[in-house]
This record gives structure tokens, C-alpha cells and sequence, in this order.
């Protein structure tokens, strides 16, 4: 064959390599590339006492400020799963019930202790008026589910 | 393309499209900056923060697409021996390596109003970095050689083996557990932002994109007049 | 007016990320287009210094114009 068609080949050969290559080094080092886990993945595989990073939802309604001003206490879940976690400092302004959340620290008697929290948004954008309407719209859904006669 | 391989030939078209890529980027720019400051709604939980993603998502976006046309280049180079391949790929790096630098550091200056902290070592970032060291590096490697084919070459197998480094950015978010949030604009199942947000983004998209057009083809005319330049001294040298 | 300056509160954020943009953007622009000019300043001086390599133009044997030379094409 031409010397640019061997050399093509080469090319795609190689790349081709380099990429089995890295697959499987970034395979290998899955647990620390990993940037949380979740409350389900630590009930499953519980990491012992190390830092490291717990991620999901801040459950509704389990937000609660300690009389000392400075801790708070919540319980992060992944809708499955869920840990309470305890922060003293301050919260980042995204932190809210219902939000996304990495915290990291370490678990101390079934009670994660962090040592920051970090808020996770979701990808999702839009203006505040929008937002308001997708409320009422799921409200609206809600509501009429409960007021379905049962025939 | 071959064709386009006649330095003079290629002196003629970029000065013929310059103007054109030059004013849309004017007038891209204009209306993008206008709409994303102005006229654009706040975003209903991050607010005006949002208004930096008008600047980081292209700046991402275009970090990507000219590391991606390096690529290509390279390859172009070193299978075809296209001589402006090289050429393309010299005149790219720093604009690549700039909206790198757009990104990561407009990057910082919304995690940390909205994530609360202005770095960490997620898949994501990581390997954003990761890639701005391999534009730093492909400009280092191809000025360190007295000879400059030597450079090119060097240069252009640092950017193939950097070209698994694309995939790995792109879908990191959807791999790993990340901070850095999935994507909201290229993903299945179309976009998870508001039209009203979604069209300054695509207008600064667009200007950014012009605006790398008109600065490598005005690097490149400025390489070939460097070329001309050494041909010129050598000839002298000789004669 | 103010309001707008403010961005809700985010000021600190949103403007260093625009400036700093414009601030990259603009600046590899005057740096690509200062070496441009340079460059073709140099180009300049270097053909000016070479009046004697000019090849004149007459007609060959052939009866056809001499085949520009390669300064002649490099400026077109």
C-alpha cells in the first residue's frame, strides 16, 4: 500500500490504542475518580473511617439550626438511602431543602461529620416566572390526583 | 485542499474573508453581550450569577472545538503533509489556549458564589486542566526545536495523544459523580434551558467562533509572511 | 442603573468574569495583529534590500512573458 495509507493506518492504529490504554487505567481508578458517593453506594460498599465525599438531595424537612448558631443538622438521601450529616460553618446560598449537596468529611458513629458542604445544581435553567408556573402546574397535577373520584 | 496549500492563493481568500468574519464577530458579540446582560431573565435559583455562562459555556465550548480542529490538523499533517496544516494548528493554539483559560477561570468565579468553593478536583475540572496544559505544552514543544519540522511533528503527535483527553471532558459529568453539574444544552432529550437563555448563548457561541476564525487566519497570514521572512534570510544567507 | 451594576449582589463575580474575557479576547487580538504588522514591516525591508534578484521582465525565446518571480507571487 502507499506510504500515506500505511501511514494512516498507523495513525488509527495507535489512536486506538491510546484509547483502550486510558479506558482502562480511568477503569482502574474508577473509586478515585469518583467524586462522591451516594448514600446508597456507602450503605453498599462503607468506606471506614477516612475522609471522603457524601453526595444526593437535602431531605425535605430536615434542615434544622442548632442552638449554638453555628451547627447545623441535616439528612442528605438519594431517594433511596440516607445519612445524617452535622456542618458547623457557613452554608454555601444555594443550600436548601430538596437541593443537591456534597458534603465532605468523615462518618463518625452513623453521623457524617462534615467538614464542608458544597451545593449541586441541577443543569436545568430558567427564569423565575417560569420556574413559578412549573410549581403551579405540579401543584395543579397534584391536586387534582387527590380530588379524582374512586369509582 | 491542495489547492489551498499556494501560500499566495491562501493570502488572496483569508483577505477576502476577513472582513466579513471580522464584522460578524462585531455585530455577534454586540447583540450577545446586549441580550445576556440586558435583556435576559435571571436564572430562578442562581440568579445574575447565571449571566457568567454567557461567557464560560462558549469559552468551554470553543476550548474544545479548536483543540478538536488541531486535531484534525495534526493528523493532516502528519498522514498528508498538507503543508498548512502545521501551519493551522500553530495559529490556533493560543486562541484555544485562551478560551481554556476563559473557561476555567469564569468557571471559579461562578462555583464560588453558587457551589461555595472556587475549585475542586472533580472529573470535570480536572480534566478541563488537563487540557489547557496540553495547549501550553503543544506551544512549548513546537518552539523548543531549532528545526521547525521537527516541532510541527513533535506538536502534532502531543495533540493526537491529547485528543482522548476531548471525550473524557465532554462526558465526565455523565461517567463520574461530579460537582460540576450534566450537561444542559448537548444531551438526549434536547435542552434544559430556556429559550429566553439559550439565545445569548448561542449568539456568543457563534461570536466567539467568528472571532477564532478572524484571529487564526490573521495568525496564519503572519506565519506565512514569517516563512517568507526565513526563506528570504536563508536565500541572503547563501547567496 | 445601580441595580444592574449590582447583579443582585454578585457584582464581585459576574463583572471580573466579563472584564476578564474582553481583557484575553482583546489582548490576543493587538498581539496577533502587532506581529502581523511587524512581520510585514519585516518582509518589507528584506524585498527593498534585494533590488539586483528582480528577474527582468522581457520575452523569452518563446516569444512569452517571463514567468513572474517569486517575490512577484508572494505579494499577490
Amino acid at each position: 500500500m502507499t506510504r500515506k495509507k500505511r501511514r494512516l493506518y498507523m495513525l488509527g492504529l495507535a489512536l486506538l490504542g491510546l484509547g483502550a490504554a486510558t479506558a482502562l487505567t480511568l477503569t482502574a481508578f474508577e473509586d478515585n475518580i469518583v467524586f462522591f458517593f451516594s448514600p446508597t453506594q456507602l450503605q453498599a460498599q462503607p468506606v471506614g473511617d477516612r475522609n471522603f465525599r457524601l453526595g444526593g438531595l437535602v431531605e425535605q424537612g430536615s434542615v434544622t439550626k442548632l442552638p449554638d448558631g453555628v451547627t447545623t443538622r441535616f439528612v442528605v438521601t438519594d431517594t433511596v438511602n440516607s445519612v445524617p450529616v452535622t456542618y458547623r460553618g457557613q452554608l454555601p446560598d444555594l443550600f436548601r431543602e430538596g437541593q443537591g449537596v456534597v458534603a465532605e468529611g468523615r462518618m463518625a458513629s452513623g453521623v457524617f461529620q462534615a467538614r464542608e458542604v458544597l451545593a449541586k445544581h441541577d443543569e436545568n435553567y430558567m427564569p423565575p416566572e417560569v420556574a413559578d408556573a412549573l410549581k403551579q402546574a405540579e401543584h395543579f397535577k397534584a391536586t387534582a390526583k387527590t380530588l379524582k373520584p374512586s369509582s | 485542499m491542495h489547492r489551498f496549500a499556494n501560500p499566495a492563493r491562501f493570502q488572496r481568500l483569508s483577505a477576502a474573508i476577513l472582513p466579513w468574519s471580522a464584522g460578524a464577530t462585531v455585530i455577534l458579540l454586540i447583540v450577545g453581550l446586549y441580550i445576556a446582560l440586558f435583556s435576559s431573565p435571571a436564572d430562578y435559583q442562581q440568579g445574575n450569577t447565571v449571566r457568567i455562562m454567557y461567557i464560560h459555556v462558549p469559552a468551554a465550548w470553543m476550548s474544545l472545538f479548536v483543540y478538536v480542529n488541531m486535531a484534525i490538523a495534526a493528523a493532516c499533517g502528519l498522514v498528508w503533509k498538507h503543508p498548512l496544516a502545521d501551519l493551522f494548528a500553530k495559529a490556533a493554539a493560543p486562541v484555544g489556549a485562551g478560551f481554556t483559560f476563559i473557561c476555567l477561570v469564569t468557571g471559579s468565579l461562578w462555583g464560588a458564589p453558587m457551589w461555595g468553593t472556587w475549585w475542586v478536583w472533580d472529573a470535570r475540572l480536572t480534566s478541563v486542566l488537563i487540557l489547557f496544559f496540553l495547549y501550553l505544552g503543544y506551544m512549548a514543544l513546537v518552539n523548543a526545536f531549532d528545526d521547525p519540522q521537527r516541532g510541527m511533528r513533535a506538536g502534532n503527535v502531543l495533540l493526537l495523544v491529547g485528543v482522548v483527553n476531548v471525550p473524557i471532558i465532554k462526558f465526565s459529568v455523565e461517567w463520574w459523580n461530579t460537582l460540576h453539574q450534566p450537561a444542559s444544552v448537548i444531551r438526549m432529550g434536547g435542552p434544559t434551558i430556556d429559550p429566553s437563555m439559550l439565545v445569548p448563548l448561542v449568539v456568543m457561541a457563534l461570536g466567539f467562533t467568528t472571532y477564532f476564525v478572524t484571529v487564526v487566519l490573521l495568525r496564519l497570514r503572519s506565519e506565512i509572511v514569517q516563512r517568507k521572512i526565513q526563506t528570504l534570510r536563508l536565500t541572503e544567507a547563501q547567496g | 442603573m445601580a441595580e444592574f451594576f449590582a447583579m443582585g449582589g454578585y457584582a464581585a463575580y459576574v463583572w471580573p468574569a466579563y472584564g476578564l474575557a474582553a481583557l484575553v479576547m482583546v489582548g490576543l487580538l493587538v498581539a496577533t495583529l502587532k506581529g502581523l504588522r511587524g512581520a510585514e514591516t519585516t518582509l518589507k525591508v528584506l524585498e527593498g534590500s534585494r533590488p539586483a534578484r528582480r528577474r527582468p521582465r522581457h520575452k523569452d525565446s518563446k516569444g512569452q512573458a517571463a514567468a513572474p518571480s517569486a517575490a512577484e507571487v508572494s505579494e499577490g
